[in-house]
């Protein structure tokens, strides 16, 4: 564990910088994690955050790329577009979600 | 009623009528197919290890004189109705549902894939008896290129099945003398080459050992039927002259027509009862289930005496028991009469140790040995003479032990 700070507050973050709580995460923090992968923020990516985060709290559990697709009307190109190189990681962790574990 | 009369049906057919009072209670299983294969043999088919009579009994065979068995195709389950609605235009009622329907490679939801002039003549899937058979003519003549072996997105039944495809296809044209004529690809869109980060390592030493080339983070979107080539979402691409690949693998699409599942028809359930988290009176086994557990047959054994158990319990309007643990039992075949052994469950991951009992063993845990091949073959035996029956397996505990194991 290790703290971090974004937006001037405080966050409790695993070893690899991912939120603990999730619910300590606002917007203006997300400008300052997306700066460690060069990426700037648009509404496009502000729309992929959201949908990661209230499909999380609604079900728990982190959505796949299909899920994405099927239920958050986002196109597959689109995540590798604007979060390239392994799109759900970093868009996981710029959204303030846990790191997402490759299903069995 | 239970629906489907694969792995998971069956048993579950087999434990219900030894367990249940038939002067109150009818079992009826329902499944429009008459053949039952023995999927694990299908790894071995393109190698000519298996043929036709290893893997192929009929259903009828397994299946209690207690149990009424109807083949009929399901159109869907209407769960406020308690209904099952057949494609004939009957509909049966249930008080007590138990969905086994299993889950089926989709290759269709890869543009490409399926064009007429490569699929089963460049690309072939192994999970189907078709596909495998044709690999095996395949194979015949192969004479050397590039073979990739492909997965196209998780969760796919038997997560191990892959690597042991690679192993064996490293051994199959070791011995014919054209190993070296021979590139091995193993592409998957997970980031190593398996989900358990211990298995991950051992096996993804065991690719480089075995000069099989792992192209990790690969996220298909299409095939280019022409050119023969693999293309990613982010433009990728991974040529071959032979393709190996496990399509998108999906649950039934009656569960689709039901609307009782997620965006790829598995049925959310309870991951300790193995209730359905819609439906008290509905309970799902097996490969039916989004439950993070593997999909395979040891799995389903371990659940349908956990599921039995539930299902009288709940006759009887008492709770159920959240034992099932993700147990899971999977032999790994390494290729050169080796096999690997691995025993996991939702909390531990695969490691080192001796199974099923400590230091005396007799079979070795994440290690490759020969013994745990021997494993492999007379697993055929046991699958079609004790598992199917829903009989006990001597020696192996439902729930996983930690006995024996390095933790």
């Amino acid at each position: 564990m290790a703290v971090k700070t974004f937006a001037g507050v405080e966050i409790e973050v695993n070893d690899e910088g991912y939120f603990l709580k999730h619910e300590n995460w606002n917007k203006e923090m997300a400008q300052e994690i997306a700066e460690e992968f060069d990426i700037n923020l648009t509404d496009e990516h502000i729309k992929i955050l959201s949908f990661l985060r209230s499909d999380f709290e609604s079900k728990g559990s982190l959505p796949t790329m299909r899920r994405m697709k099927k239920v958050g009307g986002i196109p597959t190109k689109d995540l590798y577009r604007l979060f390239p190189d392994g799109p759900l990681k970093k868009a996981c962790k710029i959204a303030g979600l846990t790191k997402p574990a490759s299903c069995i | 009623m239970i629906l489907g009369a694969g792995t998971a049906g069956t048993m579950m057919a087999n434990h219900l009528a030894r367990k249940i009072d038939h002067k109150n209670w009818n079992i009826t299983i329902i499944d429009e197919h008459k053949t039952h294969y023995y999927q694990p043999g299908f790894l071995f088919i393109p190698f000519g290890t298996y043929s036709e009579k290893d893997v192929i009994k009929k259903k009828a065979d397994f299946i209690p004189k207690k149990v009424e068995y109807i083949s009929e195709k399901i159109e869907k389950i209407e769960p406020q109705a308690n209904t099952i609605k057949l494609e004939n235009g009957n509909s049966i009622e249930y008080n007590i549902l138990i969905v086994a329907t299993g889950c089926k490679i989709v290759p269709d939801e890869i543009d490409g894939l399926t064009d007429v002039s490569i699929w089963h003549k460049d690309a072939f899937d192994f999970y189907t008896f078709e596909g495998a058979m044709a690999l095996q003519k395949k194979f015949e003549n192969f004479k050397g290129g590039k073979l990739v072996i492909h997965i196209a997105e998780m969760p796919i039944k038997c997560p191990v099945a892959p690597l042991e495809f690679a192993f064996l296809a490293d051994s199959f044209f070791t011995k014919k003398g054209i190993r070296n004529d021979i590139e091995l690809i193993y592409a998957t869109p997970l980031s190593g080459a398996f989900t358990k980060q211990n298995c991950s390592t051992v096996l993804g030493h065991l690719l480089s050992e075995k000069n099989i080339k792992l192209i990790p983070d690969f996220n298909i979107e299409s095939v280019d039927s022409n050119s023969k080539k693999m293309i990613s979402f982010d433009g990728k691409e991974i040529d071959f002259d032979c393709l190996a690949t496990i399509p998108t693998n999906m649950g039934d699409e009656l569960i689709e027509n039901s609307d009782m599942g997620d965006e790829l028809n598995f049925i959310p359930t309870d991951k300790h009862t193995l209730q359905s988290k819609d439906h008290d009176n509905i309970f799902v086994i097996g490969d039916a289930t989004d439950l993070p557990s593997s999909k395979a047959g040891s799995v389903a054994h371990f659940q349908a005496e956990i599921l039995t158990h539930n299902v009288m319990n709940f006759i009887k309007n008492k709770p159920l028991k959240p034992d099932f643990d993700g147990h899971a039992n999977c032999f790994i075949e390494s290729g050169f009469g080796k096999a690997f052994l691995i025993d996991f469950n939702y909390d531990v991951e695969p490691v080192e140790g001796k199974f099923p009992f400590p230091i005396i063993g007799p079979m070795s845990l994440l290690k490759e040995s020969r013994l745990n091949h021997f494993g492999k073959m007379a697993f055929k035996h046991i699958y079609w003479n004790v598992l199917l029956r829903g009989l006990p397996m001597p020696g192996i505990p439902t729930q996983m032990k930690t006995w024996g194991k390095k933790l």
